[in-house]
């Protein structure tokens, strides 16, 4: 029996890992009635895979059976690999063991679909309710909405999950269609407005009464792969940022490429994944939510593609020199954090610290700014005075000439021989 | 002039009040553990008192938000040398000028922000890295060795998580640990404990440990997606020094 679950988890846990959402945060479930388990409100990640992806909830699909045949996916009809399915109760198992013993954060629960939407989401909803129920679980969960269930059905889960998502799969309509003509964005889109609706109406009437049930606590995330199809870094961050504001969800995960079939329509086998273009789209996701940047000054017709080899925040800089450079004793907390080199923790020391006097360059970097990188950008107390001024290219060359990018395998100063 | 205190947060505290009950100007602190009779200046031993620390931590609160009275507490916990001296220089600045902790340019408040930073960090790390092991008697146990003494910050977590099963936590390096019993949590030291933990094959295992174990390890392995291996990533994330805890680096 054992090595049947064995076998079950592997092939599972492997069809489920090109989910990338690994976030616990979000939630503070408390443990209530001295069951095990409670949300910790910025999650905790209990471990990291040798890609480097942290691991902190027990990712699994519970089948990996599915009626569709998207050109993108694994678990896809036509693919001929091998099937397994959990049972309810191995799930349970599973959960709780590995959470007794700290290895997890909590469960996150996908499916492939089998014979209809319903059948499945029903299927998932008997686990956490078990869990919930049953085991006094109070630990984080992170459940697949299943587009085209039913709003009861999406409704009862969201009263025992933490966090609810649905990927976009592809950046735009057209892309989708051309890998998976029985799916669309509307598919998406109705269960995540749905749920949202219920998120604001449970908030609603918790303000009035005390005893409302928590309705999905760490709210609701998408995620997009990215190289599949040959969409602009444009395309993909504006959808990202029309989810963000019509669904108001938490997170939106770029996943890129990899190949996994001999289609035609896509990147073939063997092909390096996006990593640089991935880490590029990640960036400007967190300038749009924690750096106040609007995603339409990085992203235009007139620039639709991110920069490989500077990262998006400088990249901006650069084509705004007329912004800087910034006084750093002066200026306002949203324009230090929009200088290249200065994040968010030495924006706040700063401007904090700057009440007791006049900032100078060996405080700054004892903050923690990247001076190297912020130096072109700012003036201090003690700034040397510069009679000239440096075009954007020659900044670009200087910043570069310091730093080294781990995803370039040559330095780019030196040319290559052969 | 230097001071000597005994490396209790007491000790430490009592300074403080005998520095403005003294204000003998500049002082260097130094805990008994690095103490060397210096020929040239004044040495005076700080007698802990508790009284004497409970109005000055009573002065902290008044003046301090919760967040940098946490802040103080874990740089405390670092118990490094100049942990001690930041905690001594920014208190006595703190009580001279309210408001001071802002002052993020000095560089005492900078080092109390900066160790309390390192210790919050291994207080996560620790939440994240133990590995319970269940014995037969149903008692999950797991022995630590962290870099910092972070075993208080931590049991407030443990206890609201696992409230169902009996846990005990033993930091090895300083030998004592943390017991809860299903009703509260308790911190005990036990006198044959460092063997008792290092002779891991001698406690009598749950029959199914095993088993979860292997299947944690299996997870580990098909999680991984072979084609973005990233070592250099990963061994930032989980430093080598982290492994012994880690069941799913254990060799079958």
């Amino acid at each position: 029996m054992s090595e049947r679950l064995r076998e079950k988890l592997n092939i599972l846990a492997d069809a489920a890992k090109y989910d990338v959402s690994c976030s616990s945060s979000g939630s503070n479930r408390k443990n209530h009635n001295k069951g095990v388990g409670n949300g910790h409100i910025s999650g905790i990640c209990h471990t990291y895979t040798e890609d480097g992806r942290c691991v902190s909830l027990l990712k699994i699909l519970l089948t990996n059976h599915c009626i569709f045949d998207c050109a993108y996916c694994v678990s896809r009809k036509s693919n001929d690999i091998e099937r397994a399915a959990f049972t309810v109760e191995e799930v349970v198992e599973l959960t709780m063991n590995f959470y007794r013993r700290n290895y997890i954060e909590g469960l996150f629960l996908s499916s492939g679909i089998f014979k209809n939407a319903d059948f499945t989401m029903e299927r998932l909803l008997r686990v956490v309710k078990k869990l919930r129920l049953e085991e006094k679980y109070n630990g984080y969960i992170h459940l697949k909405t299943i587009p085209g269930a039913s709003d009861e059905l999406i409704k009862e889960a969201g009263l025992y999950a933490d966090r609810m998502s649905i990927n976009l799969e592809m950046p735009t309509e057209s892309g989708l269609k051309l890998l998976a003509p029985e799916k669309s964005h509307q598919d998406v889109m109705k269960p995540l407005g749905f749920v949202q609706q219920q998120i604001v109406q449970f908030t609603e009437e918790k303000k009035l009464i005390k005893h409302v049930p928590q309705f999905v606590p760490a709210g609701q995330s998408t995620q997009m792969v990215v190289g599949a199809t040959p969409e602009t870094d444009k395309d993909i961050m504006y959808t990202a940022e029309a989810f963000y504001r019509n669904f108001s969800l938490k997170r939106v995960y770029y996943s890129g490429y990899i190949p996994i079939s001999n289609d035609s329509r896509m990147p073939l086998i063997g092909s390096q994944p996006p990593l640089l273009r991935e880490n590029r789209l990640y960036q400007t996701d967190w300038l749009m939510r924690f750096y106040g940047f609007n995603v339409r000054e990085i992203l235009n017709d007139s620039h639709p593609h991110l920069d490989t080899d500077i990262d998006p925040k400088l990249s901006w800089a650069l084509r705004n020199l007329q912004y800087f450079p910034v006084d750093i004793n002066t200026a306002t907390y949203q324009m230090i954090m929009r200088i290249p080199g200065i994040g968010i923790a030495s924006a706040q020391k700063i401007v904090k610290a700057r009440q007791f006097g006049r900032l100078h360059i060996y405080q700054l970097q004892k903050i923690g700014v990247a001076y190297s990188r912020a130096k072109y950008f700012i003036t201090c107390a003690d700034t040397p005075f510069q009679l000239r001024d440096y075009q954007a290219t020659q900044l670009k060359a200087f910043i570069l000439a310091e730093s080294q990018s781990k995803y370039l395998k040559t330095d780019r100063q030196q040319l290559a021989l052969f | 002039m230097i001071y000597v205190f005994d490396q209790s947060l007491e000790g430490l505290l009592t300074a403080i009040f005998e520095w403005f009950e003294r204000k003998p100007g500049a002082v260097r602190l130094c805990s008994t553990l690095h103490y060397q009779p210096d020929a040239f200046s004044e040495t005076l031993f700080i007698h802990t008192d508790s009284e004497k620390a409970g109005r000055v931590w009573k002065g902290l609160q008044q003046r301090l938000s919760k967040e940098w009275l946490r802040k103080l507490y874990c740089c405390f916990l670092s118990e490094q040398e100049e942990a001690f001296v930041a905690f001594f220089n920014c208190c006595c600045i703190l009580f001279k000028q309210q408001g001071a902790e802002q002052n993020y340019g000095d560089p005492f408040v900078l080092t109390v922000a900066k160790l309390a930073r390192s210790v919050e960090r291994e207080k996560h790390r620790m939440e994240a890295f133990i590995r319970f092991e269940k014995a037969e008697d149903g008692l999950f146990y797991c022995g630590i060795d962290p870099d910092f003494n972070v075993i208080p910050l931590i049991a407030g977590h443990f206890t609201q998580r696992y409230a169902d099963q009996r846990w005990v936590i033993y930091d090895i390096k300083r030998n004592y640990g943390i017991y809860y019993d299903l009703r509260q949590t308790t911190e005990i030291f036990l006198e044959n404990g460092l063997q008792l933990l290092q002779q891991k094959e001698k406690v009598q295992q749950d029959e199914k440990e095993k088993l979860y174990a292997n299947l944690w390890k299996d997870y580990f392995k098909s999680t991984n997606i072979q084609s973005r291996k990233n070592t250099k990533l990963h061994v930032r994330h989980v430093p080598k020094r982290y492994w012994k805890y880690l069941t799913e680096k254990q060799p079958e």
